[in-house]
């Protein structure tokens, strides 16, 4: 009996991208309902009464939300390819606590280093940089978070990284310069197909940013 | 019920637990560990002195908990539950199924992204802000009410993950009863939740994890007392 996997998303989503490249990483087919935000579909609203939000996936008509949770989800149910958390369980808390690290302060630093002037711009700017430091930090001399192959930390961390390139431009600084060696495993992912296919083209969602400072009147 | 007490095989097991008495997250970690049996050893925490052990253990958050075991430190409450399920296998508090598994995981976090901040709201603004507050945490108990469906607990017929994570709400009660708020989980308005509610701290485990009453009446009365009560 074949499965039946919907990923409803946005397709600008650093969340909903996660779950594209966990599925892409698992070889898994599936239907990719994108919805507009500002006009959300009868099914995300009810897939997802509680937040409205995307992504969501949908296996078999059963609704699994909130992006890690989804990660890990697909993870266990299809353990027997490309396992992405590892399986001693020191391990696995340290993978949980490093995604978790990028679910806290990511986001939101982003944000406002796109959406802000002045000090609390720059402000954002200097916590973003200290964070990706410290995940630089995490990941040492290997080739990626999860060891050998990819694993739960890039899966949650690397799709960010098609929006650096936006807030570079908006905050008027180089990640690169500050953090090389994250940008060279950004690279490195990006050699895996899984992952140049999951992620987005970093000029189309600088141009989103771009019409979403003009709507929201920033300048 | 009887908290099943189990040596574990290996030798020289040290588990740690630094931690704060008044602290939901720290008292998490207790009920999951007296869940297990778990001997551990409890380290209290003076937060305006943090000690240089905490600060060596959870360098990026200097935050409690922090569960050490044999020496390697966990962080984050929800991720060392989790840490606790996986090395102590017997009485488990999280589902084997993906999916209810994937449930639990989803409202243990809608816990920590939506009441908790509510929660703290409420202890510290007044007026009209206060009863804002207040009508969204009661709209976020509804929500969790629907969750309950008829079960025991969360966790089905014994408390689990998201009944651990739901201690948040028996704080925020000991809370609202120090400052004099206005009453929120009410039998009359969350009949099931109320009933939830006394099983929790009825359970045997639970139960000797909650902070002593009087002492944490004071803690609340002290820290957020000033904030004149709305009624």
């Amino acid at each position: 009996m074949a499965d039946e996997i919907i990923l409803l998303d946005f397709w600008p989503s650093m969340f909903g991208m996660r779950v594209r490249l966990a599925l892409a990483e698992k070889g898994l087919k599936y239907e990719y309902k994108e919805e507009d935000l500002r006009n959300k579909s009868p099914l995300l609203l009810e897939m997802n009464p509680v937040h409205k939000k995307i992504p969501v996936l949908i296996h078999n008509g059963k609704p699994i939300c909130e992006s890690l949770i989804i990660v890990q989800y697909i993870d266990e149910v299809w353990h027997d390819k490309s396992p992405l958390l590892p399986s001693d369980p020191y391990q696995r808390a340290q993978a949980r606590f490093w995604a978790d690290y990028v679910d806290k302060k990511l986001y939101e630093l982003g944000r406002k280093i796109w959406s802000t002037k002045g000090e609390e711009q720059e402000t954002a700017k200097k916590e973003f940089i200290e964070c990706l430091k410290l995940l630089e930090g995490e990941l040492g001399d290997k080739p990626y978070f999860g060891g050998e192959k990819i694993g739960f930390v890039d899966v949650a961390l690397v799709t960010f990284s098609c929006w650096f390139h936006a807030y570079e431009s908006f905050g008027n600084f180089s990640i690169e310069a500050e953090c090389p060696k994250l940008i060279a495993w950004t690279k490195r992912c990006m050699e895996k197909e899984s992952v140049s296919s999951s992620l987005e083209d970093p000029h189309k969602v600088h141009g989103f940013v771009m019409g979403m400072k003009k709507k929201l009147g920033i300048e | 019920m009887a908290a099943i007490s189990l040596q574990t095989a290996t030798m020289a097991e040290e588990v740690k637990l630094f931690g704060t008495w008044a602290s939901p997250f720290s008292r998490r970690i207790e009920v999951a560990l007296k869940l297990k049996g778990v001997q551990f050893e409890y380290i209290e925490e003076n937060l305006s002195n943090k000690s240089p052990a905490l600060l060596e253990y959870n360098p990026v958050h200097k935050k409690i908990p922090v569960l050490v075991h044999n020496g390697k430190p966990v962080a984050e409450s929800l991720v060392i539950l989790e840490y606790i399920d996986e090395t102590w296998k017997h009485n488990p508090i999280l589902p084997t199924d993906p999916y209810e598994k994937a449930i639990a995981r989803f409202w243990a976090k809608y816990i920590d992204d939506k009441l908790w901040p509510a929660a703290t709201k409420v202890l510290v603004s007044k007026g009209e802000e206060q009863k804002g507050v207040t009508e969204e945490i009661q709209e976020q108990l509804k929500t969790l009410e629907s969750e309950l469906k008829g079960k025991k607990f969360f966790g089905g017929e014994s408390l689990g993950f998201v009944d651990i994570a739901a201690n948040i709400i028996v704080f925020l009660l000991v809370a609202q009863e120090a400052l004099g708020l206005m009453e929120i989980l009410t039998e009359e308005q969350f009949p099931v939740l109320h009933e939830w509610y006394q099983r929790l701290v009825d359970d045997a485990v639970f139960k000797e994890c909650v902070p002593p009453r009087e002492r944490h009446l004071g803690f609340f009365k002290v820290r957020f007392g000033s904030s004149t009560a709305s009624k």
